[in-house]
């Protein structure tokens, strides 16, 4: 069964397209990954999916529903996680979530037993009467994780939930998130976290200005675009820029060059130049990981 | 109606919640200051002021302070109170990933607005009352006259917020429409002494039918009332209530 089915979606804003035509089909009970850098067109991308801005073009729904049509029906079974904190500081750490419970008519002894579940769930249980300028960052965001599932959604929405945390708060959210992925939720994550796409997501795609560039598991994606092994390496000399390219090229192998340092991506179908090891001094040579995937496909440089 | 429904109402709830928890905050701006004002000018000044009809100024003034501060509770509420909301506290982005929608938001403020119109008049009226100056059951017409007044403001004021760029941006609205209208709208001086562009200007004031409406109110005379001021309160609310839906929506939906 299909949770979310985005179509042809485009959103412009004046004169500027940030997503440009997307297509992409999330089943339920999938944990999905969007990756890509700054500026890619995630955000956008899950604003509309939120309906918190309006599609230019195409067409999203969720659980076969319409997203522009029936958009408080479809709102009332999903949880957003978003990555600015809008958790509301004139109420306490309870009293957010009850509040919440209220904004989905959620009567109110139901809620309470719901807020003090999820409260324990997230090891906030002793921060109930807490203000919300007293918690941590990492508390914050478990809150913030806690108030998107107040109404058990069937789908859960979570833009970038581990930046800026620890690693023991970024792992608890982790453990958290894989046990409600174990219990059937579908998960939307937009991350730019590789190990945490790596980790959570059963499939990904990578997004770069407005489209989705690649897709699929993350150890399919390893295997397509990854090869074998990096050869990270600089040229011994600035003159011999020319030869080592013309060399590269002649293995066929894909490279990448960024500043004064080469990417060589191997892999067993290519041989390997010896001659090469003259011009170029190498830095390393790994197993590549998603992350030397995302940054062949997206690019390295900055994009900001 | 135009995207609203009943769940505006969880707004005002939170809104609500928010206010009894942090009212004590609220006593000096909309409590004490309204009773200052009475007693100063009522009393200060008006040992030295004598209407016409022999009437006391504290009494004349008293159904004007009322109208005033409810104003001003209307408008700090949706000018500064929502703005830090939908600003700097995220607060509407919350809310619209729930079954509410931007409508909801925009329509349970202007509802907590008029809320706090009508708590404002209810406490200045009791010291009113406490003065001896109410002198007819009429004057019970003063609170659901401060709920239209803060549907009226409200509605303003959240107009005027969803375009402001920043905070600062609300001097302008207190000092060029608020402030003139607490001195020219006849909350504590007749009309009829100001030279005639002062009038012509006070007469097209939302707070001049207001006052006068109040004022006749608590005499008891209510068929001298303006009464046809309530047919322009209606008219601000049903032009600046859209109005603000629409333009709140652009400003948050991009």
């Amino acid at each position: 069964m299909v949770a979310i089915s985005i179509r042809g979606a485009v959103k412009r804003y004046g004169a500027v397209t940030a997503v440009a035509g997307v297509d992409l089909d999330v089943a339920a009970g999938e944990c999905f990954g969007l990756l890509g850098p700054n500026g890619a067109g995630k955000t956008s991308l899950v604003r509309m999916v939120i309906a918190a801005s309006p599609i230019t073009a195409g067409s999203i729904s969720i659980d076969g529903r319409d997203i522009a049509a029936a958009a408080r029906e479809v709102k009332a079974h999903l949880g957003v996680v978003p990555q600015e904190d809008n958790l509301d500081p004139d109420l306490n750490v309870l009293q957010n979530l009850l509040t919440f419970a209220r904004y989905f008519d959620i009567p109110g002894a139901e809620a309470g037993r719901r807020a003090g579940e999820l409260l324990h769930l997230f090891e906030l249980g002793d921060k109930e009467r807490a203000k919300i300028d007293e918690l941590s960052g990492g508390m914050k965001r478990r809150l913030l994780i806690a108030r998107s599932l107040i109404n058990q959604p069937r789908l859960l929405i979570l833009d970038e939930p581990t930046v800026g945390l620890d690693p023991q708060a970024r792992h608890l959210v982790w453990q958290r998130l894989t046990a409600m992925r174990d219990q059937g939720l579908t998960i939307l994550l937009c991350t730019q976290n590789m190990e945490e796409a790596w980790h959570l997501c059963d499939r990904v795609a990578i997004m770069s200005e407005g489209l989705l560039i690649a897709q699929g598991t993350p150890r399919g994606l390893l295997a397509q675009h990854g090869g074998s092994e990096i050869v990270e390496a600089r040229l011994r000399w600035p003159g011999q820029r020319g030869a080592v390219q013309e060399r590269l090229d002649g293995l066929g192998v894909e490279w990448q060059e960024v500043e004064d340092t080469v990417y060589i991506f191997r892999d067993d179908d290519h041989g390997w130049d010896e001659a090469l090891e003259g011009d170029l001094a190498v830095v390393s040579r790994r197993v590549p990981t998603l992350e030397d995937v995302y940054l062949k496909l997206t690019g390295r440089s900055l994009r900001e | 109606m135009m995207g609203v429904s009943r769940r505006s109402l969880r707004v005002w709830q939170r809104n609500r919640d928010v206010f009894f928890k942090l009212w004590k905050s609220e006593v000096p701006g909309f409590f004490a200051e309204p009773l200052m004002v009475l007693l100063a000018m009522g009393l200060g000044l008006g040992a030295y002021v004598a209407l016409e009809d022999g009437q006391s100024y504290l009494e004349f003034i008293a159904p004007g302070i009322v109208a005033a501060y409810a104003m001003f509770s209307a408008s700090f509420e949706c000018t500064y109170g929502s703005f830090i909301r939908m600003e700097y506290q995220k607060t509407y982005d919350a809310i619209i990933t729930t079954p509410l929608n931007i409508e909801d938001v925009v329509a349970g403020e202007v509802l907590w607005g008029a809320t706090r119109s009508l708590i404002t008049a209810c406490v200045v009226m009791i010291v009113v009352a406490a003065f001896g100056l109410v002198s007819s059951p009429w004057a019970l017409l003063v609170l659901p006259l401060a709920v239209l007044e803060g549907l009226m403001f409200a509605s303003i004021a959240l107009l005027y917020t969803s375009l402001a760029p920043a905070v600062y941006s609300f001097n302008y609205f207190f000092t060029l429409f608020l402030t003139p209208m607490f001195f020219f709208s006849g909350v504590f001086f007749p009309l009829d002494r100001f030279p005639d562009i002062v009038q012509q200007l006070s007469w097209i004031a939302p707070l001049t039918p207001v006052t006068n409406l109040m004022r006749a109110a608590v005499s008891g005379e209510v068929a001298s009332g303006a009464w046809w001021g309530l047919a322009i309160m209606v008219g601000i609310v049903a032009v600046f209530f859209p109005l603000s839906l629409a333009t709140m929506k652009r400003r948050l939906l991009k």
